[in-house]
C-alpha cells in the first residue's frame, strides 16, 4: 500500500451534485433580463394553451362554433380581440390555435432529435463507410430548401396536423445529423473515450453513456431556437392551407383567412401574427440567452 | 529480474492512408509503425522514447489494440492477439492497461470518480454496490488518494490528482501490463516526482510490467531498465538505459541525447544541431531515414535501410555505420 | 542601475472571476537588464505568463494590473495609455509565444503577414519591407528565405514556424523580446535549435531577452540571471550559477532536488508536499509556508521580503535569512 501522499489543500469548488453545471446556467441565466422575459412568455403561451378549456371566455367558439350575429365585431368588453368573419371570439381562437401551432414546434423538434441525434453519434463515432453513408444521405436532404420540401411533402401526404408535422420534421433532423456528428468527432479523440475502449466497453454503451451527454448542451441550445423556426414553418404550412382543417383553430390558418380582412378589419389577423411573432421571437432570444450561458467562458468571467 | 517476455512484436507495421477526396484514386500513407520488432519482459520499464511522428503512441496504441494493425504479430504471453477477434481478445483487457498523456481528459467530465472507476469494473467483474465502493476505495488508496473524493467529479482535481487517479483505474482489473502514454508530460515538475515515485513503487508491490513512452530524456533514463530510441516509425536503437546514455552508436540518439537541456554541467555533451526538420512521415527519405540529416551520412545511407544488428550484449542498433564493420 | 533594461517591481495582477478575486501576481520584483537573457521560471500557476502579458499590458480580461511599476527604459509602462502601449508593443517589446500555429495567419502567406508587421512599426515600402523581411528570415537562420516568404503557415515545420515568429518580433528592431515558453512545444531537438538561434540573437541584433518557462533544463543551458515565481512572487533570483547551484530558497531546492538526474537514478525522486495554491486563497505570510520543510513560526504571519544572500545580487525571500540586507 502506498503511504497517503498528503491531500493539501481541499479542492477549491465545494463538493457538488451532477447538476451543478445546470446550476451555475440558471444562475447566469437568471440576470439577462430578456431571457428571462421570453421565457416568461413561453411559459404563458404555452400555459394558455393547455388550459385553453379553462380559460377562454368562449371555449365552444374556440373550438370552432360559429356565432354570426356578431361576425367581425371589432375588440370590446365582451370579445377581447374582437370576433372573426363567423363571430367567434378571436382570444379564445387564439388560446386554442396555440394548441396546433405550439405542438407542431415541439413535437418536430422532438422528431428531429430522435431521427437525427442517434445518427449523427453514429457517423461520428464509427467514422469510415457508415459516417459517408449516413452523411451523404443527410446531405441530400439538407439539399433541399426546406420550406419547399415541407411544403411538398405536405401537399403530396395530403393536409393536416400530423402530415404538416411530418413533413416539416423531415427537413429538419438533417442539421441535427451534422451538428451531433461533429461534437461527436471531437467527444470521440477524448482519451475518457480511449480509456474505455481500452477497458472493453462496448460500442453502444460509449455512445450512450459518454457522448450523449457531453454533446447534451449544444444539442440543447439548437433545440431551443428551433422550436420559434419550426413553429414558423408550422404557420407557414398552415397559412397556405397545407396544415390543420377547419374548424380548428391555427395561428397561420387564421392568418391566411384573415388576410383579405386585414386592412378594415386588422384584429383577426394581426392577433393571430402577432402570437406566433412573439413566441417565435421568445423562442430565438431563448436559445440565445441558453447559448450564451451554456458557454464556461462567458458564464465565469464577470463577478 | 526474469527475462521472460511478456509482450513482443514482429514486424508491426501500422499504415494509415488518407484519401484525397472521396473520389480521388491518390493516397496519402504514413507508414507510422514500419516493421517494428520489440520484446517486453516481464516486471521491467521499457521506455521509448522519440519526437513527434516517430509512431511512439501508436505503437503504444497499436499494442493495446486500440488502433488495428495492418500488419505484424503482437504476442501477448506467446499468444498472438491481433488477429484475435473481439470477443476473443475480451479476457486480454484485463492484463494490459493504459494510463494517458493529459490527465484532464482521461477521466469523462460528467462522471462522478466513482462511476470513472466503477467503469471497468462492471464491465469486467460482478462487484456493484457495496462491493464496488469497497473495491473503488481499495484502489485509490494504493494510490495515495483518499477514498472520500469518490464523489467528487474531476474539475475538482488538479492534473497530478488526477493522474493518480488514473493509474489507480488502470489497476483495477488486475492488470500485468501497463503502457504509460506520456503520463508525466502535462504535470509539473514536483508533482511529476511524485508520480514516478508512485509508478515505480507499484512496479515493484504489484510486478507490473510497463511500457514508458515519453519525450522527456531524464525521465525516461530515470525509469527504465531498457530503452528504444524511435525515428520515423523505426526503432533505430534499443539498449538498457546505461548503455544509450553512455555509449549511444546511432547518430540520431546522439543528437537526441546532446539536445536536451541538461542541469548538470557533466552531463552536458557537445551539441549536435541537426540539419532540417523531421520530414514528412508521408515521404520519407529513401535507405534510411534519418540520413539527409544525419552528420555522419555515408553513399550507402540513401541507397538501402540498415538492418537493425546486436552490436554487442542485447545492444540493437540500425546503422550502417554500425553493420559495415 | 544604467543597465537596467526592464525593472518590475511590486507588480499585482488579479482577475475578477465569477468564483471571485484571483491573485494572479502578488507582488513580483525582477529586473532584465541590457544584453542579458533573463529566465522567468517556475511551475502552473506562479504567475510567470501573466507577468509577462502585464509587462506589455495585454493582460487578458478578466485581469488587471491593480498595483506595481513596470520600468522600461526609464518610462512607466503601467501608467501609460493604451495609445502609447500600441506604439511600443512589437516595436520596442516584442513578444513571441508557445505555439508558432496560432500565432499566424493560415489564410495569408508567410511574407504577407511579416511584411505587414514591419510596415506597421516602420515606414517602408513593400519592397523595402520584403527585403528586411529576407534579411530577417536569413537572420533566424532559415534555410531558404524566398520559399519560406513565399509559403504558407501549414507548409512550415513548427521550428519554422517559430524562426518565422521570432524574425517578425525582431524586424523592427525591438529591444527586449519576451518569450513565452517558446520551444516547449517543439521537439527536442528542435528546441535546443531555437534557444540557441535565441543566444546569437541576443549577440548579433543585441536584443535582451525575458524567458518564461517551466524547464530549469533550458533555464540552466541557455539564461544568464534566473528569477524563480511561486505563488505570484519571485522567491529566489540571481545569476544562474548561483541560483541553481546554490540555491537558498527551500522551493527551489524541492524543485532541484525532484527532477530526474542521471546521478540518483534508482533512488525516489524527493517531491514537495502539498500542492501550488491556487490564486483565489492564498496562504497568509509567505505563500509556500505550507508546503516548506523548513517553515518556523514567522512563515505564517509576515511575507518575506528580497534579502540579499549571495555575491551579485542572489537574492531569495525567505525568512531563514532574515537578517541579511533588503535587496
Amino acid at each position: 500500500m502506498a503511504s497517503t501522499v498528503e491531500w493539501g489543500e481541499a479542492p477549491t469548488q465545494e463538493r457538488t451534485t451532477r447538476f451543478r453545471e445546470f446550476g451555475l446556467m440558471w444562475q447566469a441565466f437568471r440576470r439577462d433580463p430578456l431571457a428571462l422575459v421570453s421565457l416568461l412568455v413561453i411559459v404563458l403561451f404555452v400555459l394558455g394553451a393547455v388550459f385553453a378549456p379553462w380559460l377562454a371566455p368562449y371555449p365552444e367558439q374556440g373550438e370552432g362554433a360559429p356565432n354570426i350575429t356578431e361576425k367581425f365585431e371589432p375588440p370590446s368588453r365582451e370579445h377581447l380581440l374582437g370576433t372573426d368573419y363567423l363571430g367567434r371570439d378571436v382570444l379564445s381562437r387564439i388560446l386554442y390555435g396555440g394548441r396546433s401551432s405550439l405542438s407542431i414546434g415541439f413535437l418536430v423538434v422532438i422528431v428531429a432529435t430522435v431521427i437525427g441525434v442517434p445518427m449523427g453519434a453514429i457517423a461520428g463515432y464509427y467514422g469510415g463507410w457508415i459516417d459517408d453513408i449516413l452523411m451523404r444521405v443527410t446531405d441530400i436532404f439538407l439539399a433541399f430548401p426546406p420550406l419547399l420540401l415541407a411544403i411538398a411533402i405536405a401537399a403530396a401526404l395530403g393536409p393536416s396536423f400530423t402530415n404538416a408535422m411530418i413533413a416539416i420534421a423531415i427537413t429538419w433532423w438533417p442539421w441535427y445529423t451534422r451538428l451531433v456528428r461533429a461534437q461527436t468527432v471531437s467527444v470521440r479523440e477524448r482519451y475518457f473515450v480511449e480509456a474505455a475502449r481500452s477497458i472493453g466497453v462496448s460500442d453502444a454503451n460509449i455512445i450512450v453513456r459518454h457522448v450523449f451527454p457531453n454533446i447534451f448542451t449544444p444539442v440543447l441550445v439548437q433545440s431551443t431556437m428551433d422550436i420559434g423556426s419550426a413553429i414558423l414553418t408550422g404557420a407557414v404550412i398552415a397559412f397556405i392551407g397545407l396544415g390543420v382543417q377547419p374548424p380548428t383553430a391555427d395561428w397561420g390558418k387564421m392568418v391566411s383567412t384573415g388576410r383579405i380582412y386585414f386592412i378594415e378589419r386588422p384584429w383577426y389577423a394581426g392577433a393571430a401574427g402577432a402570437a406566433i411573432f412573439l413566441v417565435t421571437l421568445a423562442f430565438n432570444l431563448l436559445g440565445d440567452a441558453v447559448r450564451d450561458v451554456a458557454d464556461p467562458r462567458t458564464r465565469r468571467s464577470v463577478s | 529480474m526474469n527475462a521472460i517476455s511478456l509482450v513482443k512484436t514482429c514486424g508491426l507495421t501500422k499504415i494509415f492512408t488518407s484519401r484525397r477526396g472521396l473520389l480521388s484514386r491518390q493516397q496519402r500513407q504514413v507508414r507510422a509503425l514500419d516493421g517494428v520488432d520489440l520484446t517486453i519482459y516481464r516486471q521491467e520499464t521499457l521506455g521509448v522514447v522519440g519526437e513527434s511522428g516517430c509512431g511512439k503512441t501508436t505503437l503504444g496504441r497499436a499494442i493495446m489494440r486500440l488502433i488495428h494493425p495492418t500488419s505484424g504479430q503482437i504476442l501477448f504471453e506467446g499468444q498472438d492477439i491481433a488477429p484475435l477477434n473481439r470477443s476473443d481478445f475480451r479476457r486480454y483487457r484485463r492484463d494490459m492497461q493504459m494510463v494517458f498523456q493529459n490527465p484532464y481528459s482521461s477521466f469523462d467530465p460528467r462522471f462522478s470518480m466513482l462511476n470513472s472507476m466503477a467503469e471497468p469494473l462492471r464491465t469486467h467483474t460482478d462487484l456493484r454496490g457495496e462491493a464496488l465502493v469497497k473495491r473503488a476505495r481499495e484502489l485509490l488508496e494504493q494510490t495515495g488518494m483518499p477514498g472520500e473524493i469518490l464523489y467528487r467529479y474531476p474539475h475538482e482535481f488538479s492534473g497530478g490528482q488526477l493522474q493518480r487517479i488514473a493509474v489507480a483505474r488502470a489497476l483495477a482489473l488486475n492488470p500485468k501490463f501497463i503502457v504509460l502514454d506520456e503520463p508525466t508530460s502535462a504535470l509539473d515538475v514536483s508533482v511529476q516526482a511524485q508520480i514516478i515515485n508512485l509508478l515505480q513503487q507499484l512496479q515493484r508491490e504489484l510486478k507490473l510490467t510497463y511500457l514508458f513512452i515519453t519525450h522527456d530524456l531524464s525521465v525516461v533514463q530515470h525509469i527504465s531498465d531498457r530503452i528504444a530510441v524511435m525515428y520515423l516509425g523505426k526503432i533505430v536503437e534499443l539498449s538498457i538505459t546505461e548503455a544509450i546514455f553512455s555509449d549511444a552508436q546511432h547518430p540520431y540518439t546522439r543528437a537526441l541525447l546532446a539536445s536536451a537541456p541538461s542541469l548538470d554541467p557533466e552531463f552536458r555533451r557537445e551539441r549536435i544541431i541537426l540539419k532540417g526538420g523531421v520530414p514528412d512521415p508521408a515521404a520519407p527519405p529513401p535507405g534510411c531515414s534519418f540520413h539527409p540529416r544525419c552528420p555522419e551520412a555515408m553513399e550507402i545511407c540513401s541507397q538501402a535501410e540498415p538492418t537493425f544488428v546486436d552490436v554487442g550484449g542485447g545492444h540493437m542498433v540500425a546503422c550502417h555505420l554500425v553493420s559495415q564493420t | 542601475m544604467n543597465d537596467m533594461l526592464l525593472s518590475v517591481e511590486d507588480l499585482h495582477v488579479r482577475f475578477r472571476t465569477y468564483a471571485g478575486l484571483v491573485h494572479a501576481v502578488n507582488g513580483m520584483t525582477f529586473n532584465v537588464r541590457q544584453g542579458e537573457i533573463f529566465g522567468l521560471v517556475g511551475e502552473s500557476g506562479c504567475g510567470k505568463s501573466v507577468t509577462g502579458f502585464a509587462v506589455v499590458r495585454m493582460v487578458p480580461f478578466p485581469g488587471e494590473i491593480a498595483r506595481g511599476r513596470i520600468e522600461f527604459q526609464g518610462e512607466d509602462l503601467a501608467q501609460k495609455s493604451e495609445a502609447e502601449m500600441k506604439d511600443i508593443r512589437g516595436r520596442r517589446i516584442a513578444m513571441i509565444f508557445q505555439d508558432p500555429s496560432a500565432s499566424l495567419n493560415p489564410v495569408f502567406s508567410i511574407g504577407n503577414q511579416v511584411t505587414r508587421v514591419i510596415r506597421q512599426h516602420v515606414s517602408a515600402s513593400r519592397y523595402e519591407a520584403r527585403q528586411l523581411a529576407l534579411k530577417m528570415f536569413d537572420a533566424v537562420g532559415l534555410p531558404d528565405p524566398e520559399r519560406a516568404f513565399r509559403a504558407y503557415p501549414h507548409e512550415l515545420s513548427g521550428g519554422m514556424q517559430q524562426r518565422v515568429m521570432i524574425a517578425m518580433a525582431l524586424s523592427s528592431g525591438a529591444e527586449l523580446l519576451i518569450a513565452d515558453e517558446p520551444s516547449t512545444a517543439l521537439d527536442v531537438t528542435i528546441q535546443a535549435q531555437i534557444l540557441a538561434l535565441l543566444t546569437r540573437l541576443r549577440e548579433t541584433q543585441g536584443v535582451s531577452i525575458l524567458l518564461i518557462t517551466h524547464d530549469l533544463g533550458v533555464v540552466a543551458e541557455t539564461c544568464d540571471r534566473v528569477g524563480v515565481a511561486y505563488a505570484g512572487n519571485i522567491v529566489e533570483m540571481g545569476r544562474v550559477e548561483d541560483v541553481l547551484y546554490q540555491m537558498k530558497h527551500p522551493y527551489t531546492q524541492g524543485l532541484l532536488a525532484a527532477l530526474p538526474r542521471p546521478t540518483h537514478r534508482g533512488q525516489p525522486l524527493q517531491s514537495i508536499k502539498g500542492s501550488v495554491p491556487d490564486g483565489l486563497r492564498l496562504p497568509a505570510g509567505c505563500p509556500f509556508h505550507p508546503r516548506c520543510p523548513e517553515v518556523m513560526d514567522i512563515c505564517q504571519l509576515e511575507k518575506p521580503a528580497l534579502v540579499l544572500v549571495g555575491p551579485k545580487d542572489h537574492v531569495a525571500a525567505c525568512h531563514l535569512y532574515g537578517e541579511g540586507e533588503t535587496a
